[in-house]
């Protein structure tokens, strides 16, 4: 194979690795999206704030510890216990439904039947208020996240795949990391997971019926505020998903917040309202981009990922306003 | 009625006007936001030394020091904000803290008559006080930085980098973008070959640059990353096997939470510095005993030593000294601004008065003049060791290539003089 040619494969299989943890921050709004109408600004602070739970429990961290000592003038920080990572991702878990029933509590249920816009500038709000009780509880420094997942790129795949080059000492073999792998499993099983609970589960094709329509949903006796608290939940989970993938990469930061930037191109390619969308959207704009900073990249300087993938996005917005796979929006007059 | 609107009047004044019983220190932090975690343990340690020469000295020459702190979050416009609601409080230098923040305020700064001191970032050839009259950039600045890296690897490699693959990744940012142009000088001169690899912000995402790496193989690389990008960068070099022992950061890319992301994988990147490491100092044991132990320590005291800390602890070190020097020259204690900057540009540091501030070799020696601002551009290399957990360094603070920095320090405050009416000069 010529080297090019290997070479640009391997930014393909980079870009869908990429692709997958696109699409997982973008699952978490098309979820919040589908049954409620609400764009959820939050969405990326939310794998921030689940992520630093997770670390903060593993680790045994006593919450609020700089405001608990500041106030009793006592100097606790750690409880002297680590919990073990699957435990530690229970609780998490908890943390986040706990969290999902405060947003629709104190939040959502104030504002039933208010404007999209409205209930979209609530959930700025509601980012800014978590970045600022995510610090308050966990503190603002890096956090190593170790949950045992592999890292580093796959000397298998190196190995096996390093006679494509036909004896070119230049190539390696393809470079793909663990990590992604990982992550591309747990991906796909996170959507056959959420497509069948959503199909096959009483609780699901409630959910369904609750996007369709609130109010018929209501006079079937569908509880809103139980449906929306579930799905503010399971939106937590796939945050905590997307928040460790992405934190065993860059540690547990307040930048993890900004992977949500990732997800908008992904949503404007594959629809608001798509489960599967959101992952063929996510490994578009991955391969997309790769593709393009590998080819177009070094005639125009680099540095092309960030914009490429909003022009990838609106160029097929132009053809699908809808995204590719989004409800198609009819008004009748 | 009208005595009472003018007591109120005078009274409104009065309240307004600086207090000039203390020493004004501003403190432009960032504790929250994206770089939060750099900003935390530069904030302490600025403002513990403060504290530690008022609980343990008086203040300085005998007035109290007093620190201003704004929150900038690492936002330009907040910064500017920050500078124009505490200038008035009597502040005598800023350290702005950011090179955007920076840039904004020199002209701002310069025409309030209050000295800007943005060590290792900021303007470069602001190093030319004869055209940047308020603005100092000593002890180094990213020129320094940069050749300060090639001349390290000439020493590792016999003086000869000919032919030798050096690969740049870099914040795509006015900061990032500062040593470009002399790797390239320098490129001229020692016949390496240079590619250059820009991240946008924040730089979670950079796959596509370390297959680049991988794909072209260079035999070292440079990074002028902020934030995140910099533990995604050492944790892709550890990922695609890169030896971290020819990976080499700029002071902002070498602080303990770079790399402890990568865990073991990080053992023996390095980082360029222009300060010591590490907590073996007598300073910081009159910290521990003055500040931490009486509950007065600005965050938990839980950073001391850290390599960002140290760099707060060393910014209000040479703040303090020069308002020392200040009060000399000036023979009083309540410095003003003006004043202050008469004192940043007489500023001496040698080895002794390091060492009676408890701070033995923690810095170059190095004198500050009209014509330069910048100081000596004397460069360190730290090395990571991930086992201790902790930063060394491995070399001396050494010489950079003063002929190509010269020129271009030279050339760009030249233009900088002309767009704006400067005449060179000294005050």
């Amino acid at each position: 194979m010529p080297e090019s040619l290997l070479y640009g494969t391997e930014v393909v299989l980079n870009g869908l690795m990429a692709g997958v943890l696109y699409a997982l921050v973008a699952l978490g709004f098309v979820l919040i999206y589908k049954a409620s109408g609400i764009f959820n600004y939050a969405q990326g602070v939310m794998a921030l704030f689940s992520a630093a739970t997770l670390v903060g429990i593993m680790k045994g961290q006593v919450p609020f510890a700089h405001l608990i000592n500041a106030a009793l003038g006592t100097e606790i920080h750690h409880f002297g216990w680590h919990v073990p990572a699957v435990l530690a991702i229970l609780l998490t878990m908890g943390v986040m439904v706990l969290l999902a029933w405060a947003v629709q509590k104190f939040v959502f249920r104030h504002l039933v039947n208010q404007e999209p816009i409205i209930l979209f500038m609530a959930t700025i709000g509601l980012a800014y208020f978590l970045e600022g009780f995510g610090d308050l509880m966990w503190g603002s420094d890096i956090k190593t996240l170790d949950v045992g997942l592999p890292q580093g790129g796959s000397f298998w795949i190196e190995e096996n795949t390093q006679w494509l080059g036909m004896g070119n000492e230049n190539f390696y073999g393809f470079f793909l990391d663990q990590l992604d792998l990982v992550a591309t499993v747990i991906a796909a099983i996170l959507v056959v997971a959420l497509v069948l609970f959503s199909q096959y589960t009483k609780q699901g094709r409630a959910m369904r019926a609750v996007a369709d329509d609130h109010q018929a949903a209501l006079s079937v006796g569908i509880s809103l505020n139980f449906i929306w608290v579930m799905v503010w939940s399971v939106a937590g989970f796939v945050a905590l998903v997307a928040g460790i993938m992405w934190g065993a990469k860059s540690g547990v930061q307040f930048s993890l917040s900004l992977i949500a930037l990732k997800a908008l191109p992904v949503l404007m390619l594959g629809g608001f309202t798509s489960i599967p969308g959101a992952i063929v959207g996510g490994l578009i704009i991955g391969v997309g981009e790769k593709l393009f900073e590998f080819t177009v990249g070094p005639l125009v300087g680099g540095a092309t990922e960030n914009w490429f993938a909003y022009v990838l996005a609106l160029v097929f917005l132009v053809f699908r306003p809808q995204g590719l796979f989004g409800e198609k929006i009819i008004e009748r007059v | 009625m009208k005595l009472k609107f003018a007591s109120m009047a005078l009274g409104a004044v009065m309240a307004a006007a600086p207090a000039m019983a203390d020493l004004v220190f501003p403190s432009l932090s960032y504790r929250t936001g994206p770089y939060a975690a750099g900003g935390i343990p530069f904030a302490d340690g600025y403002a513990d030394y403060f504290t530690l020469l008022n609980e343990r000295d008086g203040g300085i020459g005998g007035v109290p020091a007093r620190l201003l702190e704004c929150e900038t979050g690492y936002n330009t416009q907040k910064g500017v904000e920050c500078y124009e609601s505490t200038k008035g409080e009597g502040a005598l230098v800023y350290q702005p803290l950011s090179t955007g923040i920076t840039y904004q305020l020199i002209p701002k700064a310069t025409a309030d008559d209050i000295p800007i001191h943005s060590m290792g970032y900021g303007r470069t050839s602001a190093a030319n006080g004869e055209v940047f009259s308020h603005v100092f950039n000593y002890p180094g600045n990213y020129w320094n930085g940069a050749s300060g890296a090639i001349n390290y690897l000439l020493e590792a490699n016999g003086g000869d980098l000919s032919g030798k693959k050096i690969a740049l990744v870099y914040h795509n940012s006015a900061y990032g973008k500062e040593p470009i142009r002399t790797l390239e000088e320098l490129q001229k001169k020692h016949g390496y070959e240079l590619s250059l690899l820009p991240v946008d912000h924040p730089g979670q995402e950079q796959k596509s640059q370390w297959l680049q790496i991988r794909r072209e193989k260079p035999d070292f690389v440079l990074m002028w990353g902020w934030g995140v990008m910099n533990q995604v960068a050492v944790q892709e070099a550890a990922n695609i096997r890169f030896p971290m022992e020819n990976f080499i950061g700029i002071w902002w890319s070498g602080a303990e939470h770079d790399v402890l992301p990568a865990g073991d994988k990080a053992n023996g990147y390095k980082a360029l510095t222009f300060h010591n490491v590490g907590r073996d100092f007598p300073i910081f044991d009159d910290i521990q005993k003055y500040v931490v132990d009486t509950g007065k320590a600005a965050g938990a005291g839980d950073q001391i030593g850290n390599v960002l800390y140290n760099r707060g602890m060393y910014a209000a070190m040479l703040a303090a000294e020069a308002a020392k020097t200040a009060q000399e020259i000036h023979g009083t204690g309540e410095i003003t601004a003006s004043q202050m900057r008469d004192g940043m540009e007489a500023l001496q540091i040698d080895e002794a008065k390091m060492a009676a501030l408890g701070m033995p070799n923690f810095g170059p020696a190095f004198d500050v003049s009209c014509q330069n601002h910048g100081g000596p551009g004397l460069v360190g290399v730290t090395q990571w060791d991930a086992a201790n957990k902790t930063w060394s360094l491995i070399s001396d603070f050494a010489a950079t290539d003063g002929e190509v920095i010269g020129a271009l320090v030279a050339e760009d405050s030249a233009a900088y003089a002309a767009e704006n009416n400067i005449e060179a000069g000294c005050k």
